[in-house]
């Protein structure tokens, strides 16, 4: 456990490296934003160009092709052991540079919901591989009360193609949290992939309402072993794994919840 | 009856094609067997052949089935390819074409060279047809050899709008035959271009179905041992790049047509006993490039991009998208030959017969290997890693690693300018390369300056000083795209020490600031010359199987080279782009948010394409004569599509004779979007 703690904090530190390269990416900002003389007082003059006047003067008609898309992606939809369920996915809508990214987490067990976020986050692409992402948390009523958090946080693909997805969350009240995630594929043919995936929480204070502790909270773990019938539609199987430490755990064990849980799970990966 | 577009002698079954696997997926996915919803694939009409000045063009929706499923194509006067325009060299014809579509449409004559305004290209040359209009087209046709015209809006090209254009020469054909055929490549999906362009923008590697897998990396390791393995895959980790990444999109979607034909409806082609064939090869693919070879025949180019050349004999030959190339045969037996063209990532292949008697057929070959990319295909230098051969073992390996390392991850690109000096001293023994390892130093110098100057724009002087270090290695260059006061600072321009025409650049290799973005995953370090290369998959061809292979430095034009001047000034254009993210550009910057390349009307310049990817790019630009330096000044050879290999350069002289605006292109349509400028000659 200790060494993939040290792996989470190596992905953070290389999401910190991402924000150091803006201060570089911005050379190459100011390279395509030169301002430019418009290209109607680039007389004519000569009758050479005669044959310019035909063409209109908007480059955009070239290829209009650069249209804002639209992503919905379905991480997890799962049913869990005794009752319980998940879903996880992801919304964005923009450009290349500019996206507006929804991220939504609802999770329920023996029946009754756990936990139900919403994150809506504006993403901007500041290196090859990272966006940089702020935004707003709501989290909804469920065990606890609802509550809305800042955001800011860092996704993308680190190096040995990880996908690292890290927050940190600070709370209306001043309360901070930290989570990172981190997800690789490992291929055994061209359509059955295992992810093996793990997820660590981190609270700056205690709160026996929610049940989260100071320091690390919560760290899940996750095997999943989908089968592509097409790269959009993966259906899949694996086993998830739970476990609270310090503080939290021993509320859980106040309420008379167990602090660690491994379930089997079923569900389907899908995005359009 | 000279052209034939072959009976289809047997129906095909659609399970024989593994390359229509997607859609057997795609009904599992809706939950029927493949084929229930499907009906029986069937031919389409074979073009018609249109000679004479004038010709009436009409554009609209047409249903097709090459798969199994009906689809809607977009046909020229009802076919797919649309008809072939055969034309005479000097005469002048008129094209009405009509727009029954319900979008914008235009016709592009791909390598003719016309008044900007006959180009058709919406926003450059014209406004595009608009649903119900026709506009004509007129010029003076100024060349013969084989062309091909297709659509210049949105994505058109995918859906079908493409066909072939034939020039009869004015005088007598220097190319002796005894009949010719038109063999036009294509790739049709049934997934609309608009999905299937959403879908990489979504996931990069989506039509790659040879992603590297655990057994890939098992037979590795059983092969070379743990730690050669590891050091092998530590770059391409480190980079987060896939050297299985051959082709974006591939026979996952797409049927290969060959005039129209997919693989099992076979066209078909007759000839004589003894008689010279003279077979038309054109790409018209949105996506696909081939590799072509007919077992059992000898192929004699005579002709490459419509100009005849020097002829030169070959197995097989790559034909990059929208390229084209003449080809004799001369089978001498009564007997079938099979026409083979397999993809560049051998996901699937075009084919069709070639046979003395109608119903006769050839086998058809397996495909070859399927390539994997190597160093070189980074730009990294190492010539000597060609083909398959692994890197296991080569000295220095750690240090190219550490300079990846620096070069590409997204942080501290500060330092990584450094560390490039520094990779200089520590790869010093490298040899075969074209620069110093000062004008390397050099370089890391004058992006120090450049990035200066970019903090404040008007600081001109501070880039001149920067020009003025420069001349430490006597490499001067400015980055003016000629006109600084439309502040044209894009693109690299050498004035000094040009290698002279014919023989190449000699510049040293430039990333601008802009090459630093989010954009772009990877920049060549040392791009090879891609003049000798085969390409990938290509390169063990003659050792392997015997076969001889074309390459650029094979193409020698039949008739010497008209413009005798040196060149006034070389660009350096780097091809770059994020395949991660589905980014393509041109130094880093996408065509919407980039000014016009200008050139001077009457100048001669050089430019040299770097391509900063691991992908094939084919470049075209419109109005002018690409004229490849391939070693011969006086010979030059002019193209209008020029392939560059991954991680390679290569350089063409440009006569800027044609007034107007151009589009320049990659002519992959999905790099379109970004891989794209306006070149204005004023």
């Amino acid at each position: 456990m200790k060494t993939l703690l040290i792996f989470c904090a190596a992905l953070t530190a290389s999401a910190a490296v991402a924000q150091e390269g803006m201060s570089q990416h911005e050379h190459g900002t100011q390279m395509e934003s030169v301002p430019v003389a418009p290209v109607d007082s680039y007389p004519a003059q000569r009758g050479e160009t005669k044959n310019l006047e035909h063409a209109p003067d908007s480059p955009d008609h070239v290829m209009d092709h650069d249209r804002p898309l639209t992503m919905v992606k379905i991480d997890q939809l799962e049913a869990r052991e005794e009752n319980g369920g998940a879903l996880k996915g992801d919304l964005w809508y923009g450009g290349d540079r500019n996206k507006l990214w929804l991220k939504s987490e609802w999770e329920r067990n023996d029946g009754d919901t756990e936990k139900a976020e919403l994150q809506a986050l504006y993403s901007r692409a500041i290196a090859p591989y990272w966006d940089l992402q702020m935004g707003v948390r709501h989290d909804f009523e469920a065990e606890s009360d609802s509550r809305n958090w800042g955001v800011i946080g860092f996704n993308g693909l680190a190096p040995y193609f990880f996908e690292v997805d890290s927050a940190l969350f600070i709370g209306e009240d001043g309360d901070t949290a930290l989570r990172l995630e981190a997800e690789y594929e490992l291929l055994f043919t061209q359509q059955w992939i295992l992810t093996p995936e793990v997820e660590a929480d981190f609270f700056g204070q205690n709160d026996r309402e929610t049940g989260t502790g100071s320091g690390l909270s919560n760290v899940e773990l996750g095997l999943r072993l989908r089968y592509e019938f097409t790269p959009q539609f993966a259906p899949y199987f694996g086993v998830h794994y739970e476990k609270k430490y310090g503080n939290a755990a021993d509320f859980a064990r106040d309420e008379g919840e167990s602090a660690s849980e491994t379930t089997w799970v079923i569900g389907l990966r899908t995005w359009f | 009856m000279k052209k034939r577009y072959g009976p289809q002698f047997e129906l095909p079954q659609l399970s024989r094609r593994q390359f229509v696997t997607g859609m057997a997926a795609g009904a599992a996915l809706l939950g029927m067997p493949a084929g229930l919803a499907a009906s029986t694939p069937r031919a389409g009409a074979a073009p018609q052949t249109l000679r004479g000045n004038q010709f009436d063009l009409n554009i609209g929706y047409l249903p097709v089935n090459y798969t199994g499923r009906e689809r809607t194509a977009v046909a020229v006067n009802g076919s797919v390819p649309g008809p072939v325009l055969r034309w005479k060299e000097g005469q002048t014809v008129t094209l009405n074409v009509t727009n029954h579509l319900a979008h914008d449409t235009s016709i592009h004559w791909h390598g003719i060279i016309l008044p900007s305004n006959m180009d058709g290209v919406p926003g450059l040359s014209f406004n595009g047809i608009k649903p119900g209009e026709t506009f004509t087209y007129q010029f003076q046709v100024n060349q013969s050899g084989t062309y091909w015209y297709h659509s210049h809006s949105d994505f058109q090209e995918q859906q079908g709008l493409y066909g072939s254009i034939v020039i009869d020469p004015a005088d007598a054909d220097p190319v002796a035959y005894d009949r010719d055929y038109i063999v036009l490549l294509s790739d049709w999906s049934d997934e609309s271009p608009h999905d299937i362009y959403a879908k990489l923008k979504k996931e990069g590697h989506y039509y790659n179905r040879r992603r590297r897998t655990a057994g890939d990396l098992w037979r590795e390791i059983k092969a070379k041992g743990v730690a050669a393995t590891w050091r092998d895959r530590e770059m391409w980790n480190e980079m987060r790049m896939s050297d299985r990444d051959i082709s974006d999109v591939t026979g996952y979607t797409y049927t290969f047509l060959m005039n129209g034909q997919s693989p099992d409806a076979n066209w078909t082609a007759l000839f004589r006993k003894g008689e010279k064939v003279r077979l038309r090869f054109i790409n018209s693919s949105a996506m696909s490039i081939f590799d072509i070879r007919i077992p059992g025949l000898k192929l004699t180019v005579v002709a490459a991009d419509g100009q005849n050349i020097e002829p030169v004999t070959v197995d097989e030959f790559r034909i990059g998208v929208a390229e084209t190339y003449d080809v004799i045969v001369e089978p001498d037996g009564d007997s079938a030959y099979t026409l083979f063209a397999q993809t560049i990532d051998r996901s699937g292949f075009a084919r069709g017969t070639l046979t003395s008697e109608p119903g006769l057929r050839a086998d058809v070959p397996p495909m070859d290997y399927a390539p994997v990319l190597t160093h070189r295909d980074m730009g990294m230098g190492h010539g000597s890693m060609q083909g398959m051969s692994g890197m296991g073992g080569m000295g220095g390996m750690a240090g190219m690693a550490g300079m990846d390392h620096s070069q590409h991850d997204m942080g501290g690109m500060d330092h990584s300018q450094h560390d490039m000096g520094g990779m200089d001293h520590s790869q010093h023994d490298m040899g075969g390369m074209d620069h110093s390892q000062h004008d390397m130093g050099g370089m890391d110098h004058s992006q120090h300056d450049m990035g200066g100057m970019d903090h404040s724009q008007h600081d001109m002087g501070g880039m001149d000083h920067s020009q003025h270090d420069m001349g430490g290695s006597a490499q001067g260059y400015s980055m003016h795209g000629g006109r600084p006061e439309l502040g044209g600072m894009q693109g690299v321009w050498f004035t000094n020490n040009l290698g002279r025409a014919g023989h190449g650049s000699n510049s040293p290799i430039v990333h601008l600031p802009s090459e630093y973005g989010y954009g772009v995953d990877m920049r060549s370090s040392m791009p090879m010359n891609g003049l000798h290369d085969p390409g990938i998959g290509l390169r063990d061809h003659q050792e392997r199987y015997g076969r001889r292979v074309l390459t650029y430095a094979d193409i020698r034009n039949l008739t010497p080279t008209i413009d005798r001047r040196e060149p006034t000034r070389e660009l350096q254009l780097h091809l770059t782009g994020n395949m991660e993210r589905y980014m393509w550009s041109m130094d880093g910057i996408k065509f919407s948010d980039a000014e016009p390349l200008m050139l001077k009307y009457g100048e001669r310049i050089r430019v040299t394409l770097v391509n900063d990817t691991m992908m094939t790019h084919p470049i075209h630009l419109h109005g002018m004569w690409s004229e490849l330096e391939t070693g011969d000044a006086e010979y030059i050879p002019r193209k209008h599509t020029i392939i560059v290999q991954p991680g390679s350069k290569v350089s063409y002289l440009v006569t800027a004779d044609a007034l107007g605006r151009w589009a320049y292109h990659c002519h992959l349509l999905y790099h379109m979007p970004g891989m794209f400028r306006e070149v204005r000659v004023v």
